[in-house]
């Protein structure tokens, strides 16, 4: 039986971990330095544990993580690729871990060159004229986007733009941060293909529209092919189109937003530039805009003065700041050695093989699952189990028995045009042995859900904590602990 | 998947049933069996006004976050606040639990949306 107590539970009254000298200081009542108001009626319930105590258990806690470090991580639209130590190895030397924030630019010109260049990098990968690095994560890489895109319409007088577009596959972060800014969503389908809906799009187009927010390869994992087509459409009703970047890891190096007409590109660093992702984030969500949009930018912004690197605030047109001092500035770090040690050759490579590895997975399982939208996808794929799902073993219990297996389970349920979907996106960084032996589990599985349903409905048998009752998690949760 | 006759079904899955001026509307036997178990109910405010598929509310399931779309404009009359403590309501009777009840300010809106045999139907090609 293991101990699942909570560290609170494991409180001993009395029980310390710590021993200090005894005080040579006065003691002195605290009701006489503070009125009653001030002071709390009970003390707080801190665990009374021993320092062996707390050590054991945080370090129990952490073995049961699960992490890229760990294994397969195939979570589809994540881009859950590794993140090579050198970056940290980098982001910890002294230049950078010892900075103030508030030091003035004569003292920080090693970390402000950082941005700079990072910046230029970034402008050029995306086909972008300049890049600002303060969004902390794709988020708020997309809410900056769209407060530039309604400021760009705000400066010609043109307040009549009200609209953002996204279409039926997006994000569910597209339309709330358009929502967000204060823009009216406007849905569109997906036709046959899984792409945009061409004549769908031509109907919604006028000189109402503000923007367009895509993601291209879109989130089926599939290139949107009329991109030309589609931006020389909403440009010419006067809209701007907002590049989501979360499947950038397909292109990179290979085709980028600028050349396919966006007007705005978020990166996400944590995931295409193998920077932490998820709980060992923070992220970091850099948006780079065309020419005409760079008034519009965040201040301050860092340009190159002679040979010396400032922070530029005057800009009048500039949306303001979006998030203190310069963004995550040890994430930018990380990013940038991880774009130094690849190369231009290398980041190309990197999304050659991370599709290559996608179509690999998807050929060898498209016998038992369905796909579909099946053709050549791009970094990801989505397949279906509804032929496991007739059978009783549903998406939820394929990736629950994936978890008795050693694998992080893809995305499932997403995107939300596909019945009973299940989202794999393996990276660049998976060996084919690697490849091959989540494709063995995943033809078992198909195998076990036709010849024993029932079996899957149990999964997991070997993780810390067996099948959760996710519905009662999510209508009663229990957020707090208490005696 | 159960269809009851006498109800006006929409594309996006919701029931009607026409009291005098009055529309009940619910989410179906089918979108609630491909939600999945629903958490959360957000149920419109009384007395706002929708338009025919505007936004009437919002089910969330252990899949998915979904929108109600209101099959009728009109003004809402009442919400039904138990579905804010037991969305599960919906799981166990979608056709006996309306999420709000509409006054409607045009009931020709009606001819727009389906019977039982065409939502019948059309959810076969869904």
């Amino acid at each position: 039986m293991r101990d699942e107590r909570l560290i609170f539970e494991k409180s001993v009254e009395g029980r310390i971990g710590y021993s200090l000298p005894i005080s040579d200081v006065p003691k002195v009542n605290i009701n006489s330095l503070f009125d009653g108001n001030l002071l709390r009626e009970n003390s707080p319930e801190i665990p009374e544990v021993s320092e062996v105590d707390v050590i054991r258990h945080y370090t129990k806690l952490s073995q049961r993580n699960f992490g890229v470090d760990s294994g397969f991580y195939p979570l589809g639209s994540c881009t859950m690729k590794y993140n090579p130590k050198i970056n940290e190895d980098m982001a910890s030397l002294d230049g950078f871990t010892q900075m103030h924030p508030l030091q003035g630019p004569e003292s920080s010109q090693g970390c402000l060159e950082l941005l700079y260049r990072m910046d230029r990098y970034l402008s050029e990968i995306l086909g972008m004229e300049k890049v600002t690095l303060q969004p902390a994560a794709g988020a708020q890489g997309e809410m900056t986007g769209l407060m530039i895109i309604k400021a760009y319409h705000t400066s010609r007088n043109d307040h009549k733009r009200v609209k953002i577009i996204v279409p039926d596959s997006s994000h569910g972060t597209n339309p709330a941060s358009a929502a967000l800014v204060g823009f009216e969503v406007v849905h569109i389908p997906s036709d046959e293909r899984g792409c945009v809906d061409i004549n769908a799009l031509k109907e919604t187009l006028d000189d109402t529209v503000a923007g367009l927010m895509l993601t291209n390869p879109n989130t089926l994992g599939l290139f949107e092919e009329d991109i030309l087509e589609i931006s020389r459409m909403v440009h010419e009703c006067g809209g701007l189109l907002y590049y989501d970047g979360a499947n950038m890891n397909a292109i990179m190096g290979i085709a980028r937003p600028g050349d396919m007409g966006f007007d705005i590109a978020h990166v996400n660093l944590h995931k295409t530039f193998s920077t932490p992702h998820g709980g060992g984030g923070p992220g970091s969500g850099p948006i780079g805009v065309a020419k005409e949009l760079v008034p519009f930018l965040p201040v301050p912004v860092v340009e190159k003065q002679d040979d010396c690197y400032v922070l530029d605030y005057d800009r009048p047109l500039s949306i303001g700041k979006v998030k203190s001092f310069y963004g995550n500035f040890s994430v930018i770090v990380r990013a940038f050695s991880y774009i130094m040690t690849m190369g231009p050759q290398g980041l190309k490579e990197a999304s050659q093989t991370a599709v290559l590895n996608a179509n690999y997975i998807r050929k060898k399982l498209e016998d038992l699952y369905e796909i579909p939208y099946n053709r050549t996808c791009m970094h990801e794929f989505v397949l279906s189990a509804v032929r496991q799902a007739k059978n009783g073993a549903t998406a939820l219990d394929i990736a629950k028995s994936l978890i008795d297996r050693g694998y992080h389970p893809p995305t499932i349920y997403f995107p939300l045009i596909v019945k009973e979907a299940m989202m794999v996106e393996p990276t660049e960084t998976e060996s084919p042995e690697t490849l091959d032996q989540f494709i063995e589990a995943m033809r078992e599985l198909a195998k076990l859900a036709e010849e024993d349903p029932e079996s899957l409905k149990k999964a997991p048998r070997k993780a810390h904590v067996t099948r959760l009752d996710e519905v009662k998690a999510a209508r009663t949760p229990v957020l707090r602990w208490s005696k | 998947m159960e269809v009851r006759d006498g109800l006006y079904y929409s594309k996006d899955h919701e029931w009607v049933r026409v009291e005098g001026d009055l529309a009940y509307i619910g989410i179906t036997d089918y979108a609630q069996h491909s939600l999945g178990s629903i958490v959360y109910v957000e149920i419109p405010e009384t007395g706002s006004t929708v338009e025919q598929g505007g936004v009437l509310g919002v089910v969330e399931s252990v899949k998915a976050a979904s929108d109600v779309y209101s099959p009728v404009s009109g003004t809402v009359e009442e919400a039904n606040e138990a579905l804010e403590d037991n969305p599960e309501l919906i799981n166990e009777d979608p056709y006996e639990n309306h999420i709000a009840v509409v006054r409607m300010s045009n009931k020709d809106e009606l001819e727009l949306l389906m019977d039982k045999a065409r939502y019948e139907e059309f959810t076969k090609g869904e």
